[in-house]
């Protein structure tokens, strides 16, 4: 059962990354729609909460149709770089990235919409650089609410199917996750694999759950 | 009184209510349970042809109506097994239609091969070199092959064996892309994601435009396509009509137009 263990640390592997880039984009997103006001915002939300509501399928094609190597982003890469996104675990990350990006810029923004712009306020007649202010007021305040969002972009991350099989193909040991070789098992009809799978899988979904829970303590999950 | 009011109102919300979800229920149900609906599990190889059948046969049996469901001959077993209501499986090859003969899953009595292909490595029509032969393949050229997962598509599997003949299976396996059917393993050489492909002649003949045929690949037993009735079908006197009219000339005419051949 020891590719199971590779789909499982693949798997993981993939969501860190997304959440870790998530935490980036989502919280500058976040922070920026709920602070700036523009012509447009609402639909720029939209857009941005797409991925969120889009059949997987539409969205692995988008992503087919962009970075294959014959798609805009693709074929500028190849041709540049020698890079083929198409059927590697950078392929499985952007597509999972994408996918839990709304949960997260979602909570971000909600988050920081409740930080009460007179504490930004008197930290800045205070003097505090623009930066600081961020970093030492919204941030903090805003922190819990983000951190909610990061756990379910982590979980649905963990899980994306879709879109990953569409772009990241189904090699075992390289792109194969831990979702993917359910499917597979079952497909084939290999009914013992699929069954370890499936547990291996429940048991890491109540682990996450569960240090969620210690991780934020409070009601922190409803209130994201 | 206002409290009587009240009453007949909730009394009357319930009923409503009640109502409501009854009428729901009964559409739901009404949705899972039309009669007379014949249910084709085949191998992907045969979309295009099939879809071409389905009105014929239909218009020759007024009533009929014909739901085709279509994937890697592997996977239609695995939901045949599981209970899936199919009234009839078409298989790309003999094996997978063998498992569900053991399984008695199939009216052996009624089982015929209806059609042959042939297997062949395909290419982007873009693609600067073409391999001329299996061999050629081991070429760093051709960095990713794309193969249809041996372990649920025949067509995989028709490939790994060839490759195993050949003692190239050792050297090819790593630079395999599995694809979950042979029209994902077109697709993916259709957009040049990967460098070859082995997939059927029918499906390659269907890309003309992206795709071109390198070679044709000789298999130790010839590829036919097995179909028969289920024995848990469910409308069984439709299954066996529909097999029997695989092999009436207007149906035997369009595979032949999608190049499939005699059994």
């Amino acid at each position: 059962m020891d590719a199971a263990w590779i789909a499982l640390t693949l798997s993981l592997k993939v969501a860190g990354w997304a959440t870790a880039i998530n935490l980036l984009l989502g919280v500058g997103v976040g922070y920026a729609l709920a602070r700036w006001r523009f012509p447009g915002r609402d639909l720029v939300d939209a857009v941005l909460t797409l991925p969120m509501v889009m059949p997987p399928t539409v969205l692995g094609y988008y992503l087919l149709v962009v970075i294959g190597s014959q798609g805009v982003v693709g074929a500028w890469l190849l041709e540049h770089f020698g890079i083929r996104l198409i059927f590697t675990w950078q392929a499985a990350v952007i597509a999972a990235t994408i996918v839990s990006f709304p949960l997260v810029f979602k909570a971000a923004r909600a988050a920081f919409e409740t930080v009460d712009p007179q504490l930004e306020e008197a930290a800045r007649t205070l003097g505090i650089r623009e930066l600081a202010v961020f970093f030492r007021v919204s941030l903090p305040l805003a922190w819990r609410g983000i951190l909610a969002g990061l756990l379910l972009a982590f979980a649905r991350a963990l899980g994306e199917f879709g879109a990953t099989l569409m772009v990241a193909g189904s090699i075992a040991g390289k792109t194969q996750t831990l979702s993917i070789a359910v499917y597979e098992a079952v497909q084939a009809g290999q009914d013992d694999t699929a069954n370890f799978l499936v547990a291996i899988t429940s048991i890491t979904c109540i682990a996450v759950l569960l240090s969620a829970g210690r991780l934020v303590p409070g009601r922190v999950l409803t209130r994201g | 009184m206002i409290n009587h009011c009240d009453a007949q109102y909730r009394s009357d919300m319930t009923s409503h209510t009640a109502r409501f979800f009854t009428s729901l229920a009964a559409a739901f149900i009404g949705l899972s349970a039309q009669a007379a609906n014949l249910t084709v599990s085949a191998a992907s190889s045969l979309t295009n042809a099939l879809r071409d059948i389905a009105p014929l046969f239909e218009a020759a049996h007024p009533g009929t109506q014909l739901q085709l469901n279509f994937g890697a001959s592997g996977a239609l077993l695995q939901q045949i097994a599981k209970g899936a209501p199919a009234d009839v499986f078409a298989s790309a090859d003999q094996e997978t239609m063998n498992q569900a003969q053991a399984k008695g899953l199939i009216k052996t009595g009624q089982r015929r091969n209806f059609v042959s292909n042939a297997l062949v490595v395909i290419v982007p029509n873009r693609a600067s070199v073409a391999p001329g032969a299996l061999s050629d393949l081991i070429k760093p050229a051709f960095a990713r092959i794309a193969i249809g997962l041996p372990a649920s598509v025949p067509v995989g599997r028709y490939s790994r064996d060839v490759l195993e003949a050949a003692k190239l299976w050792g050297a090819i396996e790593p630079k395999t892309i599995g694809a979950n059917s042979v029209r994902q393993a077109l697709d993916y050489v259709a957009r040049a994601e990967v460098d070859a492909g082995f997939v059927y002649a029918t499906d390659a003949a269907l890309m003309a435009s992206k795709v071109k045929v390198a070679f044709s690949v000789p298999t130790a037993q010839s590829i036919r396509y097995p179909v028969a009735p289920l024995t848990g079908a469910p409308n069984a006197d439709a299954a066996t009509k529909f097999v029997d009219f695989l092999f009436t000339p207007p149906a035997q005419s369009v595979l032949a137009k999608y190049g499939f051949g005699k059994p």
